[in-house]
C-alpha cells in the first residue's frame, strides 16, 4: 500500500501524466481514499487548468530572430536534392572524423522506472543516434550475412526476443547482417539492410504492448524514420533514402511478416 | 567567399532544427534572467554555441539540448552578475531569489480557489520562485517538456526534477493565495 509520503511526489506525476499505466492505478488508488491527498492533488490539476488558459510564452523578437539568422551561413539553393532534409553520407562521415562522440547529454543515464516509457520523440532522437553511430567504420554489424538463417540464430541468447529476420533482397533491400544496439538504456536488435549504398537499420524492441499501431513516418536531424509496432514489437526503420522507398520498405516487410505466420 | 556545399548543407540543417525552437529558448530565458536584454543577449550565444556544436549533436532532443546550453550561458550570467552587484535587476532584487516569504509549504490553506489572474500577474508570481524551483516549473509548465527531458537539459535525476516541481508548485500556490487576500 503507497504512503502519503510516496503520494505527495507521486501525484504530481500523475497530473503530468508521467507516470506508466500500473503506477497510475496506485497512485489513482491512494488519493481515491485519501481526503488529503486528493485535495492536494486537486489543487495541483486547478492550477494547471488556471496556467493553460494563460499565455504565459515569451516570443522572441524579431530582432533577435534576424540577428541569429545573420550568423548563420547563407543557405544555397538546392535542386539537386529533391528530399529535404536528406544529409550526404559525405557530409556524416565528415562530421564525424571531428567529433564522433555522443554527446554529453545523451551519456546521462537515465532510468526513472516509474515513468511512462512511450516518450515518442526522444526514443526517435535515440534511434537516430544509434542509427549514425552504427555508419561508423566497423560499427555496422555484429553478424555479416545475406542469409536470414544464420542472423536470425545469432540474436538468440542475446536479447528476450529475438528480431524477425527477413530477407528482402528481392524485393530490392539486401540483408546485409546484425547488430546488438542500445537505445533508451536497454539492448535491442538491429538488422541492417541495403539499398543501393544506403543503409537502413531496423531496430526491433520488445514492447508490454500487444496492440498493433499503424506506421508512422517522421523526419528527424535529416533523416527517415517509418516506425509501427506489431505483435508485441515495436519496429523503427532508419535511414537516409527518401521517404518513398522507405515507406516501401517497412510495407513489404510488413507484408513478409503477415504471409509469414 | 562563397560557403563550401557541406557549410550550408549543415546550416541548413541546424536552421530547421533549431530555429522553430527560438520562442521556447526566449521564454525560458526570460524567465531564468528575468530581465529582456539580457535575455536576447543569451538567446543569441546559446544559438551561436549551438551551431559551433552541431556537429557532436547527436541527439537527445533538440529542444532539451538548447535549453541545456542556454543554461549554462544563463549560469555565467549569473556568476558575473555575482562579482558584479552594481549591476542591479531592473525588477527582480537578487534577496528575492534567497529568501522567498511564502517558503514555508504548509502554510496553504486546504480547499482555498486560486482566483483567475492575467498572464502578466502569473509571469511575475513565476519569476519571484527561487531558482531552481522557478527553473523546473518553466520547463515543464511553459516548454511542456517531460519529466526525462528536463533531467536532461538541467542535468539532475528524474527523482530531483519530481521534488523541485512539488516544492515549486506548493510554492507558487501560497504566493498566488497570498496576493488575493483584500487589501
Ligand atoms: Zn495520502
Amino acid at each position: 500500500m503507497m504512503t502519503c509520503d510516496e503520494a505527495e511526489i507521486l501525484i504530481h506525476a500523475l497530473a503530468d501524466g508521467e507516470l506508466d499505466a500500473g503506477h497510475a492505478r496506485e497512485v489513482e488508488a491512494h488519493v481515491a481514499n485519501c481526503p488529503r491527498c486528493a485535495s492536494e492533488f486537486a489543487a495541483i490539476n486547478e492550477m494547471k487548468r488556471a496556467l493553460a488558459g494563460t499565455d504565459l510564452i515569451y516570443k522572441a523578437p524579431a530582432a533577435l530572430r534576424q540577428r541569429i539568422e545573420a550568423e548563420l551561413p547563407p543557405a544555397q539553393p538546392s535542386n539537386v536534392t529533391p528530399l529535404a532534409g536528406a544529409p550526404s553520407r559525405r557530409s556524416l562521415l565528415k562530421g564525424f572524423a571531428i567529433g564522433s562522440a555522443v554527446s554529453a547529454l545523451a551519456a546521462t543515464g537515465l532510468v526513472a522506472i516509474v515513468l511512462r516509457n512511450d516518450d515518442q520523440q526522444r526514443i526517435e532522437a535515440e534511434i537516430v543516434s544509434a542509427h549514425l553511430r552504427s555508419l561508423q567504420a566497423g560499427h555496422l554489424t555484429d553478424v555479416v550475412s545475406t542469409d536470414q538463417h544464420t542472423v536470425k540464430p545469432w540474436f538468440n541468447g542475446k536479447l528476450d526476443v529475438a528480431p524477425p529476420v527477413i530477407d528482402l533482397t528481392a524485393q530490392g533491400f539486401t540483408l546485409v547482417g546484425g547488430r546488438l544496439d542500445y537505445v533508451d538504456a536497454r539492448a535491442i536488435g538491429a538488422v541492417v539492410y541495403r539499398r543501393r549504398q544506403h543503409v537502413i537499420n531496423l531496430f526491433v524492441a520488445q514492447t508490454s504492448s500487444t496492440e498493433r499501431r499503424a506506421a508512422k513516418l517522421d523526419t528527424l536531424q535529416g533523416f527517415n524514420i517509418r516506425s509501427w509496432r506489431d505483435r508485441g514489437l515495436s519496429y523503427w526503420a532508419v535511414s537516409d533514402i527518401n521517404v518513398e522507398e522507405l515507406n516501401e520498405f517497412g510495407e513489404r516487410f510488413e507484408r513478409a511478416m503477415g504471409g509469414s505466420s | 567567399m562563397p560557403p563550401s556545399p557541406d557549410d550550408s548543407e549543415r546550416a541548413r540543417r541546424f536552421r530547421e532544427a533549431a530555429l522553430p525552437c527560438l520562442d521556447d529558448v526566449y521564454t525560458l530565458a526570460r524567465y531564468l534572467l528575468r530581465n529582456p536584454a539580457d535575455a536576447e543577449d543569451a538567446v543569441q550565444e546559446c544559438y551561436l554555441r549551438a551551431l559551433k556544436h552541431f556537429d557532436t549533436y547527436r541527439g537527445p532532443a533538440m529542444k532539451p539540448w538548447l535549453f541545456a546550453i542556454l543554461r549554462n550561458v544563463c549560469h555565467a550570467e549569473f556568476a558575473r552578475r555575482a562579482v558584479a552587484p552594481v549591476k542591479a535587476l531592473d525588477d527582480a532584487p537578487e534577496a528575492v531569489e534567497q529568501a522567498p516569504i511564502w517558503q514555508e509549504i504548509a502554510e496553504t490553506p486546504e480547499g482555498a480557489v486560486l482566483r483567475e489572474r492575467n498572464a502578466s500577474a502569473i509571469q511575475r508570481m513565476i519569476e519571484t520562485l527561487a531558482e531552481p524551483f522557478r527553473e523546473t516549473f518553466v520547463l515543464r509548465e511553459i516548454n511542456n517538456l517531460s519529466y526525462r527531458e528536463i533531467a536532461e537539459a538541467a542535468g539532475v535525476p528524474v527523482g530531483t526534477v519530481m521534488s523541485r516541481l512539488a516544492r515549486a508548485r506548493a510554492m507558487l500556490r501560497a504566493a498566488w493565495l497570498a496576493q488575493e487576500e483584500p487589501q
